[in-house]
């Protein structure tokens, strides 16, 4: 199995932050409409794929939304000011290039502080090089959302880009889509919108799919950075199956069917356990009467960073992985 | 003016019946089902003379913050704890009405000139507050309270300045007198759904039941909101601002607000010359965070009142944004409503 | 089995959030000669239903978590200790020196490690210890032990349940064990007489980490009325009073926003009725309990909350007192026998409460 490069730079460089999710949304319902039979989009926006079997109803659930920045005033100068969308560290923020919907792009910078290490949200502003508020206004108006200016780099081993969390999820999937055996399970696939802000959109399909099993396909972060916390993933060690996060407890039957499932088939895998940080699986297993749901992440280092870094290894260990359990 | 016999009801919490029973008695000739679920919500459907495509829902919460009684002590004084977001600050030296019969009582406070040094430099915790109502031991308290009893802030509704009023509750009193006066008017034609919501101050508890029950396409949430306008301020940090018009909401704790509903807000108000600010502070939180979620999802739209001092003894509001409120909201009802075909498939 | 046998039993069972299946066959055996159906739903929920006499399936649900905080392994050193974490919310500083069992393909004992305080400077010692300071010790090598033990395994605190004086009882997972000793003793007063409603007696999953096994039993099961059965903090010196319940003086009656103001004062009128002895609890928020899920289920669902008085809450040595469990269950008892065909307050629209 080999990346398909230019399909994943397509995925991760497309704009998408939570609430926006329209372009995206239609790259990839454009990419898989051929290899489903039905294409549904919720009233958050979810884009919801039915690829019919007669086996178990399986919810796989990856978000198409990304992180961003919502400007919420412009001042006279010209100058945006902004909320954050899902989480951001304001220190990261600091020199950034981001990008409108409408293409418009700029720099994030910080008001002259006392002490740069205390920086907020509140003291940073957007630049987009006009003169004055009404220019400005004529490129971009209050409530619209900008992304990181996306710069996509791989190397032989890696994929450094923002938003691999979770375009690298979208990715897997539709990759899933296209090679599934005649599949023997009734498979939905949810390109999910509103994680990033509370896993809104899985909550809503997982009502409407009403799934015997749930799977979200999400990043995860990783232990193996200089001075890092004693966890257990690490890049490069192959898919991670989730034991538990902040959202979830894994599902036994789930957890276990994935291990041996890896185990039989020679894939490279890990347990992930997480002490923070959450997935669309965390929605998905309260929906209803409840829903056996686990979760397989891709490790993922600097997450929510302009610098995401995947290994390609553990992609297809992802990918394979996934398209065993679902066949 | 209604809004003043909705706030000079008590109603914090979890016990809404007082302002429950008004509205009902508000609404009942002009709606054409009205019911109470079983967590309190009052949930009414005016039927119009034209066909709504869209099933719009509009919500205002009924309940307000206060304070409630835990204890009562070997005196008579009273121990209480807050319900819902209160700063603790405000509290000291203000009065109350206690439980249904509105028993009067003060928070009182060691006299400044008794305090050590220390003391005057820090906030005076809650479990150092009482209330007293005036009786000697707890015997004579018991014959007038219990534990249980809700208390509500004894402020009185007044009109002053150049148009504003000041009350307690205003936050979300003031959705709730939006939302009575646009079931009363007979020249909306069209079909909606209202609901007046319990418990949103301790957690958004009855909007998603309410949701639940009414299954909306669409739901508007009228609040009071956040205003703090301090001369220092950059432009940034001032949420909202009173006379400025209703404030539509970008994005909260709960929420990010449906695009095209807001851009149709905005058209809307653009078209027919009504002032309008956009809530400009992604903290807080209201009912649309439960009610967007609820089934399989729905679009939201937030039109909140500016209320400076929300969630204190004494809040303030703008007439004029009260009435623009209104008028946007009948603008926008017809667009709402017909909605557009499919625009959500594919 | 009387209470204080069922109780021990519980208690010295290990089910930690997400790992409550361990604990279906204690629970099911003490159950199932009470019961007229037994279901384990999807997440684990174990859903006890005793039928009553009604024909228009009015349903009461009484909830009580399984589950309890426990521990997971997050990584295995080179010299073989474990890494942790916590699953629902531990206090670092009660699980120094703690025994545990780390349950893998077998169960491994273990012992909590630290730095000891000879190794510490000043400034050390006066800090309270995180969870990362801390190791497991299970005295195996890591080529011996990864044979058995994996990430992701959970870890119970390893305690066995004394009895105190004057009926108290101290031990592990009293929360919320003490709520399905509860339920135990309650079916076996419900099956001396008949009664209305159908009970669905829950002992729900995962209440410590995310309420997940409240929000979905209530969801299937749908009742007219909602229970929650949990664990008040009991009265110790450095507590006030206001903020706790009593030890031996019956189960605290919650009141606030998570519970519907009729049914907790028709509860207080049975109490009364029957003499038995209850306290307030004030709580106008969410209560932390099943209640919070069971209540905004669907279009709402009427809910109480009664909390077992309980000492030294999310500790090993949580402390009870039997009378309590009797008291709650003879309440429970009396509460769902008062119910009634056509009963008003119930089964029509509220109109005013």
């Amino acid at each position: 199995m080999i990346i398909d490069s230019s399909l994943l730079k397509e995925i991760v460089t497309t704009y998408g932050p939570s609430s926006r999710e329209e372009k995206i949304r239609n790259l990839i319902a454009n990419e898989i409409k051929e290899y489903v039979d039905e294409i549904k989009i919720d009233a958050l926006g979810n884009l919801i794929a039915h690829k019919k079997g007669l086996g178990k109803k399986i919810m796989i659930s990856s978000h198409m939304d990304q992180i961003g920045l919502m400007a919420i005033d412009i001042d006279e100068k010209g100058f945006i000011r902004f909320t954050n969308i899902g989480g951001i560290k304001p220190a990261l923020l600091l020199g950034q290039r981001v990008r409108f919907e409408n293409g418009t792009i700029g720099v994030v910078y910080s008001e002259k502080l006392e002490e740069d290490n205390k920086i907020k949200v509140d003291n940073l502003y957007i630049d987009i090089g006009t003169n004055g508020r009404e220019e400005t206004l004529n490129k971009v108006k209050i409530g619209d959302i900008c992304i990181f200016q996306n710069e996509f780099l791989e190397s032989d081993k890696v994929i450094i880009s923002p938003y691999l969390d979770d375009r690298i999820g979208c990715y897997i999937l539709i990759e899933t889509i296209k090679n599934v055996m005649k599949n023997s399970n009734d498979l939905y696939f949810v390109f999910s919108v509103q994680e990033e802000v509370g896993m809104r959109g899985a909550k809503t399909a997982a009502f409407s799919i009403e799934p015997d099993i749930g799977l979200a396909v999400d990043v995860t972060s990783t232990f193996d950075t200089p001075k890092s916390e004693k966890l257990n993933v690490k890049l490069f060690n192959g898919a991670a199956i989730k034991a538990m996060d902040y959202s979830l407890i894994a599902h036994k039957d789930i957890k276990d069917a994935l291990i041996e499932l890896a185990e039989a088939k020679g894939i490279k895998y890990q347990i992930e356990v997480l002490e923070h940080g959450g997935t669309d699986a965390g929605a998905i297993h309260m929906s209803k009467s409840g829903v056996k749901t686990g979760a397989i992440s891709i490790p993922c280092r600097y997450i929510h960073s302009q610098s995401e870094m995947v290994s390609k290894d553990d992609i297809i260990m992802c990918l394979e992985l996934l398209k065993a359990y679902v066949e | 003016m209604l809004l003043e016999i909705l706030t000079q009801a008590n109603g914090v919490s979890g016990n809404e019946k007082e302002v429950r029973d008004i509205i009902y008695r508000e609404v009942e000739k002009y709606a054409d089902e009205i019911k109470i679920d079983k967590i309190g919500n009052l949930i009414v459907h005016k039927k119009g003379t034209k066909k709504s495509n869209k099933k719009v829902l509009f919500a205002a919460h009924m309940d307000e913050v206060g304070l409630i009684v835990t204890d009562i002590d070997e005196q008579g004084f009273i121990k209480f704890t807050t319900v819902g977001g209160i700063d603790k600050r405000i509290l000291v030296s203000k009065t109350v009405n206690i439980g249904n019969k509105r028993v009067p009582g003060v928070i009182g406070a060691k006299p400044i000139h008794l305090q050590k040094n220390d003391e005057r430099d820090n906030t005076i915790p809650l479990s150092d507050l009482y209330i007293d109502i005036g009786v000697d031991n707890r015997n004579e308290a018991e014959q007038l309270i219990e534990i249980g009893d809700y208390i509500a802030f004894n402020t009185k509704y007044e009109e002053f300045g150049d148009g504003y009023i000041k009350a307690k509750a205003l936050d979300d009193r003031v959705g709730c007198s939006i939302l009575i006066d646009l079931i009363k008017d007979d020249h909306i034609e069209y079909d909606f759904y209202a609901a007046f919501t319990v418990m949103e101050e301790v957690g958004l508890v009855g909007a998603g039941p309410a949701a639940y029950s009414v299954k909306p396409d669409i739901s508007v949430i009228l609040e009071g909101t956040v205003c703090y306008e301090m001369p220092e301020l950059d432009s940034h940090l001032i949420p909202t601002q009173l006379g400025q018009g209703p404030a539509i909401s970008l994005i909260d704790r709960h929420s990010l607000y449906d695009y095209e509903l807001r851009e149709k807000a905005i058209a809307t108000a653009k078209r027919y010359n009504i002032p309008y600010q956009y809530r400009k502070t992604s903290s807080g939180g209201n009912d649309a965070g439960e009610i967007q979620v609820s089934r399989s999802g729905s679009k939201t739209l937030a039109l909140s009142l500016a209320t400076r001092y929300i969630h204190s003894t004494a809040s303030m509001i703008n007439k004029d944004d009260y009435y623009n409120t209104i008028l946007l909201i009948k603008h926008l009802m017809p667009i709402l409503c017909e909605g557009e075909e499919n625009d959500n498939r594919f | 089995m009387d209470i204080k046998e069922a109780l021990i039993t519980l208690t010295n069972a290990c089910g930690v959030s997400g790992q409550e299946y361990n604990l279906n066959e204690v629970i099911i055996d003490m159950f199932k000669d009470y019961v007229d159906s037994t279901e384990i739903d999807s997440l684990g929920n174990v859903i006890f239903c005793k039928k009553g006499t009604n024909n228009d399936d009015f349903k009461i649900m009484l909830a009580a978590h399984m589950d309890e905080i426990g521990l997971m392994v997050t990584r295995i050193e080179d010299n073989g200790f474990l890494r942790f974490t916590e699953v629902g919310g531990v206090d670092p500083r009660t699980i120094v020196g703690q025994e545990v069992l780390v349950h893998g393909s077998k169960v491994i004992p273990g012992i909590i490690g630290t730095k000891p305080p000879h190794m510490m400077d000043k400034d050390e010692q006066e800090k309270s210890l995180k969870i990362k300071d801390m190791i497991i010790d299970t005295g195996y090598r890591k080529q011996e032990l990864i044979k058995y033990i994996h990430v992701g395994d959970f870890i119970s605190i390893k305690r066995e349940t004394i009895p105190l004086a004057n009926e108290r009882i101290s031990g592990k997972s009293m929360d919320d064990r003490v709520g399905v000793a509860v339920l135990y003793d309650l079916a076996k007063r419900l099956s001396g007489f008949k009664h209305y409603p159908d009970v669905y007696m829950v002992c729900t999953v995962q209440e410590e980490v995310t309420m997940s096994g409240g929000t979905t039993s209530a969801y299937s099961i749908n009742p007219n009325i909602g229970i929650a059965i949990d664990v008040g903090f009991g009265h110790t010196p450095e507590l006030n009073k206001s903020e706790t319940l009593m030890m031996g003086k019956g189960p605290g009656i919650t009141l606030g926003g998570n519970v519907d103001n009729n049914l907790r004062k028709r509860l207080i009128e049975i109490a009364k009725e029957y003499n038995t002895p209850y306290q307030h609890s004030v709580e106008p928020g969410p209560t932390g309990t099943d209640g919070c899920a069971i209540q905004i289920t669907k279009e709402g669902i009427p809910t109480l909350v009664i909390s077992v008085p309980l000492r030294y809450m999310h500790t090993s040595v949580e402390l009870v007192d039997l009378k309590d469990i009797r008291f709650t269950s003879i309440l429970l008892s009396n509460f769902i026998k008062s119910i009634k065909k056509n009963d008003n307050s119930f089964t029509e629209e509220k109109l005013c409460y």
